[in-house]
């Protein structure tokens, strides 16, 4: 044991001595949940938009007045004629142009609806959608108070929609479980297997192996700072999620906690496994990035949809790690479900973690020659 | 010299499926000897160094080091062991007591016993007021020095030296080769291998191996006389390389 703790020690002082390790373990974190929380948005504040109002009567200027007051919009233009869409499009500060068409509220009165055009920058799909999906909400709300009021006879079957579990449809709830997620499997896997390959470029694992520490014993003090770091890690994003963007843990903690043990556990064996395939640390980056990072983040769910995926990829997003856990980790931080609920899911990922470090053993000693115990 | 025999192999086999990288190896080491393992690359060096320091079982025979059979018991040989490799073996973004202790506490030194000892080590290499510098920012040679010197630090029965002085200056070599007198006047056996054939004649004893089997060993002067030559330079050609020869 006393060996074992002089060279789990050597492990922290690599660690902490080694600047870009740092910033990848906590600097990188930090960065992802701000990035992603702040500048990744997939809600809308603040659009510019701009009216074309060739109506000038009461009910244009309401309505304009109804979509400025929102949060959503910005008024930024007024224009005066159809050929000054172009411009202003190309000058790509608007995203929307709303239209209203002449005498809007004598043809109303007359014929009981009108169309409003609203013009877009397709350009930006996704925002696109957001306003146009935006500003109808707004248009529509104001005449099902209209039809109220006007005409009670007409039948209007009015939606009420209510988002459960996130009412604002804030993105930051679909970003901070992504992001635990994607920064636990590359803390864990990238990291173990560049400092396990590092040993071996190095010419320092032959005499690890030379001396009196066992191959598992070298294996696990290379690994044990990396498993406690994370979980600081892990404790670092769930405090930073709740002070900046007040998102709480919903379920439990603890469980939540030995989720993230699991998963951690995981990504560290899948880390040994590269470790034991490779022999340059380059290729170690290369593996890591290229089989976990990516499919991670394109694939998992984290951010598109695994329901919109065409079937031959949402059967291979079955074997990735982070699918499952963000399923999880979404369960317990925002729905606030308990084990019950996660069961499968969970046992999923202890076959994995079983199977990755069986896999990554057997290998170990296959290298070694019929060398370790 | 002692005659207390430290490695003791007979009959060593060792087989990679139909390979035979060690074929029938017997030889016993002394304590306090320098051992010189000389031999080309592919000869099977390497393989018997492995089974010797209980990374790798042998395939048939006996081996036998500090006492201890190979076959059987190999984690029991490495605490008894030392081994420094020519690839570089000490950690250069740590500090030189930082890397003293590192290998003190694997090989199961007291912390204590570490510190008290590191001074005195550093003082016997000239190396005084290095204890706090990073690896990294010293000369090539001095760290050869003194990963030798930590190889040596829990005082082992044998030291395993292999090719410990590749890409190392002439000066620093011998200073190299004034460290491994010492070691083994002190006691400790030292088994080096080399590829430098002016630093076999430094060795008590060399044993020459060619595709995996010993076929020379005995003091350099002995074997010089034998094949009538005037260097171990020149015998080693002559004997690794029979066929040539007797075209």
């Amino acid at each position: 044991m006393k060996r074992f703790m002089a060279f789990v020690r050597k492990e922290f002082l690599h660690i902490f001595r080694d600047y870009r390790t740092l910033i990848i373990l906590f600097g990188l974190p930090a960065a992802q949940i701000l990035i992603f929380g702040y500048a990744v948005r997939t809600d809308l504040t603040n659009a510019s938009i701009a009216v074309l109002d060739n109506a000038h009567d009461e009910v244009s200027s309401e309505l304009i007045m109804k979509l400025e007051a929102s949060e959503f919009f910005t008024l930024s233009h007024n224009i005066k004629s159809y050929s000054e869409i172009d411009e202003v499009f190309r000058q790509g500060k608007i995203k929307a142009v709303i239209v209203f068409p002449e005498e809007l509220s004598a043809r109303l009165t007359r014929d009981g609806n009108v169309t409003v055009s609203i013009i877009a920058d397709g350009s930006e799909p996704n925002t696109a959608s957001l306003v146009t999906g935006y500003t109808t909400a707004i248009l529509n709300d104001w005449s099902a108070t209209l039809t109220n009021k006007v005409t009670e006879s007409l039948p209007v079957i009015n939606t009420e929609v209510k988002m459960y579990f996130n009412p604002n449809l804030e993105s930051q709830f679909m970003f901070v479980p992504g992001v635990i997620t994607l920064i636990l499997i590359l803390v864990c896997a990238l990291m173990t297997s560049v400092t396990i390959v590092r040993e071996k470029e190095f010419g320092t694992m032959e005499v690890l192996l030379v001396s009196p520490l066992k191959p598992w014993q070298i294996v696990i003090g290379k690994v044990a700072p990396y498993f406690f770091l994370s979980l600081v890690n892990v404790i670092v994003i769930l405090i930073m999620a709740w002070f900046v963007f007040g998102l709480p843990v919903m379920g439990s903690i603890s469980l939540l906690m030995a989720e993230c043990m699991l998963y951690i556990l995981l990504g560290l064996a899948i880390g040994i496994l590269v470790s034991t395939s490779v022999q340059k640390m380059e290729n170690a980056i290369f593996i890591s990035f290229l089989t976990l990072m990516l499919p991670s983040l394109l694939l998992s769910g984290f951010i598109f949809p695994i329901e919109n995926m065409p079937k031959g990829y949402d059967y291979f997003s079955m074997l990735l790690p982070p699918r499952w856990f963000v399923e999880i980790i979404r369960s317990v931080m925002i729905k606030g479900s308990g084990f019950s609920f996660v069961w499968k899911e969970t046992l999923i990922l202890v076959l994995m973690t079983v199977f990755f470090i069986v896999l990554s053993a057997r290998k170990f000693k296959v290298r070694l020659g019929e060398g370790g115990k | 010299m002692n005659e207390q025999k430290v490695i003791e192999v007979d009959s060593l086999v060792k087989k990679f499926g139909s390979f035979v990288a060690n074929n029938n190896l017997t030889f016993d080491v002394y304590k306090g000897e320098i051992f010189g393992f000389l031999g080309a690359n592919g000869a099977g060096k390497t393989t018997a160094i492995r089974i010797l320091c209980g990374l790798s079982r042998p395939s048939s025979g006996k081996v036998k080091v500090a006492g201890i059979d190979a076959a059987h018991n190999p984690e029991e040989i490495k605490k008894r062991i030392g081994y420094m490799s020519q690839r570089f073996s000490l950690y250069e973004d740590l500090t030189v007591s930082e890397n003293i202790e590192l290998y003190g506490g694997i090989y199961g030194m007291r912390m204590k016993e570490i510190r008290t000892r590191t001074p005195e080590l550093l003082s016997r290499l000239n190396f005084t007021g290095y204890a706090d510098t990073l690896i990294r920012s010293l000369p090539l040679g001095l760290r050869q020095k003194l990963a030798f010197a930590v190889a040596v630090f829990h005082e082992p029965e044998i030291v395993f030296l292999d090719e410990p002085t590749s890409g190392v200056d002439p000066i620093t070599r011998r200073q190299f080769w004034e460290m491994i007198y010492e070691t083994a006047g002190n006691g400790i056996t030292v088994f080096v291998t080399t590829h430098y054939m002016d630093e076999a004649e430094y060795c008590d004893r060399v044993t020459i191996m060619n595709e995996g089997r010993i076929v020379a060993l005995d003091t350099p002067a002995a074997l010089r006389q034998k094949y009538g030559t005037a260097s171990v330079e020149e015998l080693f050609v002559k004997i690794t390389r029979p066929k040539k020869e007797s075209v």
